[in-house]
């Protein structure tokens, strides 16, 4: 028998269709969806180990770079990967990508007139530990502006992308900046129905692991779905 | 006032936007920064099976093709099992990168056998897929039969639960060791997706 998961709340999540951001409109599905009652098709899922990847690979300050450091703000993100039991995630991949120091991604479809940054590459990857511990450095990533509304703009952010131990638990989210005027005018962020789970996705700075005259830290955890307890559950075995 | 459950909440998801490729197939967006990309081979060198390609494109509302996509795959090997039991060097996911100029996308990977279904009786093969894009505010999830697999399609638990009319979104066609597989966001057609 395999663990399953705990309902996915959907009203704390964006609902597909969220007019305000544009895209959305053509691209969000109409039906409702049909609710699965869990199997090992998607509550099982990936694994990986420390030979997927290299020490160097949660750095982005010097995983492309080719003749010094990138531009910009030189930060920590660190935080933990937790379930809803609030029990740590170990070993699991995270990944990040985001736009350099002003806002430009390196990607053939990012056509804003920021410039690249040739020691910058955008993206990183890591496990987290036995305590669902992960950190990256990096810098801190410019505001954009972006085809939505006339005059758009995203807040400073960092995508994040999250796998746990199921298929079914697969995220991809956010990071914002504790701080930024921005986070409330974006269409994006506020696809979010409740501003309690916006807060969610705030970064907030964290003094106490920042480095002297080096780095400013920030801490971000990531919350996946949890895992029922099942202890007097109906078994079909069992009946 | 009752006690507090202490439960945490789930992060709320984003969309992975338009530069999802930087962050989870960088090569695509001709970044070259890891040793080895994840996800590139979704079965290994050496897994036993039927070896397939699968080939398909997203489509929006307007019948546009989606070119900034990314897919996820997880499957069973030949026999049906999903990786971790034992550690026979079969994968079973992978990334899959539509073209950005067509939307269509391609992979090769092994025919699944069988696998268990919730209630214990048997699932017809199937892929399970995961997919993202700008415009997508939480990933989508759903999965492909196999259209010559008629007899285990009729008795799939998931595909009798699939109102007769919708249940075809989720058959790709086949040709030979070749399967077609469109995915509709919305429409007349629109795919089944789930809530697992």
């Amino acid at each position: 028998m395999i663990d399953e998961l705990c309902q996915r709340d959907r009203n704390w999540h964006p609902p597909a269709l969220a007019e305000q951001y544009k895209s959305s409109v053509t691209r969000a599905p109409h039906q409702p969806l049909l609710s699965l009652p869990g199997s090992e098709s998607e509550l099982t899922g990936p694994t990986f180990g420390h030979d997927d990847i290299d020490r160097l690979d949660c750095d982005l300050i010097r995983n492309y770079a080719q003749t010094g450091d990138p531009i910009g703000e030189r930060i920590i993100l660190h935080g933990r990967i937790l379930d809803e039991n609030a029990r740590p995630v170990p070993n699991t991949l995270v990944e990040i990508w985001q736009a350099n120091a002003g806002g430009r991604y390196r990607h053939q479809a990012d056509g804003y007139l920021a410039p690249i940054d040739p020691n910058f590459g955008g993206c990183g990857r890591t496990l987290t530990d036995d305590e669902g511990r992960y950190s990256f450095r990096t810098i801190k990533p410019g505001p954009y502006p972006w085809h939505n509304w006339m005059n758009s703009w995203r807040p400073a952010h960092v995508h994040f992308s999250v796998f746990g131990t199921a298929f079914a638990q697969r995220l991809i989210t956010q990071m914002y900046f504790e701080g930024d005027p921005l986070i409330a005018k974006c269409p994006i962020v506020s696809t979010i129905p409740d501003q309690a789970g916006i807060d969610q996705l705030v970064a907030v700075m964290d003094m106490n692991a920042t480095l002297p005259m080096d780095a400013i830290a920030y801490r971000f955890d990531v919350v996946l779905r949890g895992h029922r307890s099942t202890p007097f559950e109906n078994r079909p075995e069992g009946n | 006032m009752a006690q507090r459950l202490d439960y945490l909440k789930e992060s709320p998801s984003q969309t992975a936007g338009p530069y999802v490729h930087i962050g989870l197939a960088p090569s695509d967006a001709r970044i070259d920064v890891y040793r080895r990309e994840l996800g590139r081979d979704i079965v290994g060198p050496d897994a036993e099976g039927e070896r397939i390609t699968v080939t398909g494109q997203l489509f929006d509302g307007l019948g546009e093709p989606v070119k900034d996509a990314l897919i996820e795959i997880w499957q069973a090997d030949a026999q049906g099992e999903y990786p971790g039991k034992e550690d026979n060097g079969f994968c079973g996911w992978g990334r899959v990168v539509p073209d950005f100029d067509t939307g269509l996308f391609s992979f090769q990977t092994i025919k699944p056998g069988a696998v268990k279904a919730h209630n214990g009786q048997l699932a017809a093969p199937h892929l399970s897929f995961w997919l993202v894009a700008r415009g997508i505010n939480i990933g989508l999830q759903t999965r492909m039969y196999f259209g010559d697999e008629e007899k285990a399609n009729v008795s799939d638990p998931v595909l009798n639960l699939i109102p007769e009319a919708r249940r075809n979104t989720l058959i790709a066609k086949s040709d030979g060791t070749s399967y077609r597989f469109d995915i509709r966001l919305q429409g007349d057609d629109e795919t089944v997706f789930f809530d697992i």
